[in-house]
C-alpha cells in the first residue's frame, strides 16, 4: 500500500463526462476515506449517476483523474474492479432468473465452484430474508425485495467499496429503513459506502461526510455538521385555524425565529426556517418558543410539524435558487420547498 | 438534530413486502464476515456461466424455441415441396440436395436473434453489474453465443428428424452428418459477431431486425442452396462462388453425403475466422463503450 492516496478510497481531480452539449460531469474533486459512508446528495440529472458510472469503470472519463484505492479507473480498471460492486438506481440484476439462480450465477462469475456459489447464495437469501422468495424470478418481486437481492449481489464478494446508486428511491417507509440498516452492517464490517441520494434525511442518517453535487459540480462539501450550519436545523410548518390570524403569526414566527417566513399556498399555513440560533439553542428549543408565542398572542395552532430541510432548502441555501427547474418535467414530483409535510417524496424515481 | 415529524403523507408500503422479515445486524454481519475470495475465474468458466445465464433464459420462457423448432420444419416442408417437382424431378430426389443446404440456411437465419436478444439485453440493469465483474471481458458474448449454439442444435435436430421422416437418407451415416453439423455451429458461432455487433450498435429491436434481413437474405439466397450456380449470369456465379454461406453447404452437403471435401472446409473455417477477427474485436470495443 505505498501508492499514493491508498488511505483513500476513492480520490478524484477534475473528473468531466461530456455527452453531446451537456456537461454531466464537469470538474468534480472528491476525496473520500476508507470505511465510512460518503453521501453524495443531489437533485435528478445533478451528475450523480454518471459520476459513479466512471468511478465503477462503466464509462470513460473525458477528463481529470479517478483512483479507487490508489488504482486509476482507466488504466487499471481491473484491478478496480476486483475491489468495488454497483448497486445500480435499478436492480442491477436479471429480473428473468430467480433470486437464487441470480446469485449462483454472479458466485460463479466471481470464480466460485457451482456447490460453493450455492451454499453462498443460500446463506444470502436466508441473511436478507429472502429464502422463500429464493424460486421466482426477480420480475416478480416487491420493490422492497428487489432492493435487497440487488444488495445481496453486491456483497457477494464481501467489496472493499460499494457503490449505492439511490438505493431507496421509490421505496416505502418501512423497507427503506431496512435498507438503511444493510447499509450501516455492511460499513460496520470495514467496507466504504459511496451513496448517492435525493434525500437530505438518507444522506444525514448514513453518511459521515457530504458532498452536495449541481449541475456535474461540487458545490458544498463537508461533515453533516458543516453542511447543517450551512443550511439551517430545519424547517416549522403551523397550520393555523383561521386564515384573518396569517400576518400576525407571521410576524411572531419571523421575530421569534428570527428567520424568513415563507407563506404557503393554503391560507392557513406557513413555513419558517430553524436556523442555529445565537444562544445556542437547537431548532427544537425554538420551535417550542414560538408556538409559545402564537398561543400567548390567542393564534390557534391547528398543526405543526417540525421538518429538516427539503433538498430544496438545501440549494435555496447554497445557491439561492431552488432544486427544481422549471424545464425539467419530472420536477413535480420533489422538491416543494415549505409546502409542510416530510422532506422527501415517494416514488420520484428517475 | 432533532426531527418530529408529527405528520406523514408517505404511501403505505407495498402489500408484497408484508412477509419481509427484518434483516438483523448479526445475521449479516456473519454473511460479511467472508471474507475469503476465490481466485480469478478462467475465461473458459466465465463463459460458461453465461452460457448456463443463456440456458436458464431459456428455461423460464420456453417459448423462445418457437424460432428453432417451427420455422426450421416450415423452411423443409415449404422448399421440399415448392420446388422439388420442379428442380429435381421429385420431392424425394430434391430433398437429397436440398435438405443439407436448407438446413445450413435455417440456422444460419435463426442466428439474427443473437442481436435482437443483445440489444434488448445489454440496456437492463444487470448489464452494469457484469461490466464491473473483474472477468475476462468477451466472456458475457461468448456466453450468448454459447447459449445460442444450442438452439442452433436443436434447429439442426428438428430439422434433421423431418429430413428422415420425409425420405432424405445421408450415405455419411452418423459420423458424417455429425461432422456437418458441427461445421455449421462452428460457422453460425462465428457469423453471430455480426449480430452481436449491431446489437450494440443500433439503437432499437426494430433496426436490428430490419438490418439483419437485409443481410441475411442477399447472403443466403445468392448461394448454392437451392440451385447449381451453373445456370446463373456470370457476375453472380462470381459473387455466389466465393459466398461463405455455398462454401460452407457445399461442405456439409459433402460431409453428410459421405465425402471429405477439404478445400471447402478449409473455406468455411477460414471464413468462421475472419468473421470472429474483425467483429469479435469491434463487438468488444463497442462493449466496452456502452
Amino acid at each position: 500500500m505505498s501508492k499514493p492516496g491508498a488511505d483513500l478510497a476513492i480520490e478524484t481531480s477534475g473528473l468531466v463526462k461530456v455527452f453531446g452539449e451537456t456537461r454531466a460531469v464537469d470538474g468534480i474533486d472528491l476525496a473520500v476515506p476508507t470505511g465510512t459512508v460518503y453521501g453524495v446528495l443531489g437533485p435528478n440529472g445533478a451528475g450523480k449517476t454518471t459520476a459513479v458510472k466512471m468511478l465503477a469503470t462503466l464509462l470513460r472519463p473525458d477528463g481529470g483523474e479517478a483512483r479507487v484505492f490508489g488504482h486509476d479507473v482507466l488504466r487499471e480498471a481491473d484491478a478496480v474492479r476486483s475491489r468495488v460492486s454497483l448497486t445500480g438506481q435499478y436492480a442491477s440484476v436479471d429480473e428473468d432468473l430467480t433470486g437464487m439462480e441470480n446469485l449462483v450465477l454472479l458466485g460463479r462469475l466471481l470464480g466460485h465452484r457451482k456447490p460453493a456459489a450455492r451454499d453462498r447464495a443460500a446463506q444470502l437469501l436466508a441473511a436478507f430474508g429472502l429464502s422463500e422468495a429464493a424460486g421466482k424470478q426477480v420480475k416478480h418481486y416487491s420493490g422492497g425485495m428487489r432492493r435487497r437481492i440487488d444488495i445481496a449481489a453486491s456483497i457477494l464478494n464481501t467489496p472493499d467499496l460499494l457503490f449505492l446508486d439511490e438505493p431507496t428511491t421509490g421505496l416505502d417507509p418501512r423497507s427503506r429503513n431496512q435498507v438503511w440498516d444493510i447499509v450501516r452492517a455492511v460499513v460496520s464490517q470495514g467496507a466504504t459506502v459511496l451513496l448517492t441520494t435525493q434525500y437530505l434525511d438518507e444522506a444525514d442518517q448514513l453518511a459521515s461526510r457530504i458532498a452536495v453535487i449541481d449541475r456535474g459540480q461540487v458545490i458544498a462539501e463537508g461533515t453533516k455538521g458543516e453542511l447543517k450550519a450551512s443550511v439551517g436545523a430545519g424547517s416549522v410548518h403551523v397550520r393555523l385555524r383561521h386564515a384573518h390570524q396569517r400576518p400576525e403569526a407571521e410576524r411572531l414566527l419571523a421575530q421569534h425565529l428570527s428567520a424568513q417566513v415563507q407563506l404557503d399556498h393554503d391560507p392557513v399555513a406557513l413555513t419558517a426556517r430553524v436556523g442555529l440560533a445565537g444562544n445556542g439553542d437547537g431548532a427544537t428549543e425554538q420551535a417550542a418558543r414560538a408556538l409559545h408565542e402564537l398561543s400567548s398572542a390567542g393564534i390557534t395552532v391547528d398543526n405543526f410539524s417540525l421538518g429538516q430541510p427539503s433538498l430544496d432548502e438545501v440549494f435555496l441555501a447554497l445557491t439561492d435558487r431552488p432544486a427544481t427547474r422549471p424545464d425539467d418535467p419530472n420536477d413535480d414530483a420533489r422538491g416543494q420547498a415549505g409546502s409542510g409535510g416530510p422532506t422527501r417524496k415517494e416514488g420520484a424515481a428517475a | 438534530m432533532s426531527t418530529a415529524p408529527t405528520t406523514d403523507t408517505r404511501p403505505a408500503r407495498a402489500a408484497g413486502d408484508d412477509e419481509l422479515a427484518p434483516v438483523t445486524v448479526e445475521s449479516l454481519a456473519a454473511v460479511l464476515i467472508a471474507k475469503e475470495r476465490p481466485p480469478r475465474p478462467s475465461a473458459w468458466s466465465t463463459s460458461l456461466a453465461f452460457g448456463w445465464r443463456a440456458v436458464l433464459k431459456i428455461k423460464h420462457v420456453p417459448e423462445q424455441l418457437f424460432d428453432v423448432t417451427a420455422f426450421p420444419i416450415m423452411m423443409v416442408l415449404m422448399y421440399t415441396y415448392l420446388f422439388g417437382g420442379a428442380l429435381a424431378g421429385s420431392t424425394t430426389d430434391y430433398l437429397q440436395f436440398l435438405l443439407p443446404g436448407i438446413l445450413v440456411m435455417s440456422v444460419v437465419m435463426i442466428t439474427m436473434y443473437t442481436g435482437v436478444a443483445v440489444n434488448t439485453d445489454i440496456e437492463k440493469g444487470v448489464f452494469d453489474r457484469f461490466r464491473t465483474l473483474p472477468i475476462w471481458r468477451p466472456s458475457a458474448m461468448v456466453g450468448y453465443l454459447l447459449g445460442d449454439v444450442l438452439r442452433y442444435a436443436m434447429a439442426s435436430a428438428v430439422m434433421l428428424t423431418v429430413g428422415l421422416i420425409l425420405g432424405f437418407r445421408p450415405h455419411g451415416g452418423v459420423v458424417g452428418v455429425l461432422a456437418g453439423i458441427a461445421l455449421l455451429m462452428v460457422f453460425s458461432f462465428s457469423f453471430s459477431w455480426i449480430w452481436t455487433m449491431f446489437g450494440l450498435l443500433l439503437r432499437s429491436e426494430k433496426s436490428v431486425m430490419g438490418v439483419s434481413m437485409m443481410v441475411l437474405f442477399p447472403l443466403t439466397f445468392l448461394s448454392n442452396i437451392f440451385v447449381d450456380p451453373k445456370t446463373m449470369p456470370g457476375w453472380l456465379q462470381a459473387f455466389v462462388n466465393n459466398s461463405p454461406v455455398t462454401h460452407l453447404s457445399s461442405a456439409v452437403r459433402d460431409l453428410m453425403d459421405g465425402g471429405w471435401p477439404g478445400v471447402e472446409i478449409a473455406w468455411s473455417l477460414g471464413w468462421s475466422g475472419l468473421l470472429v477477427l474483425v467483429f469479435g474485436t469491434i463487438t468488444m470495443r463497442l462493449y466496452n463503450r456502452k
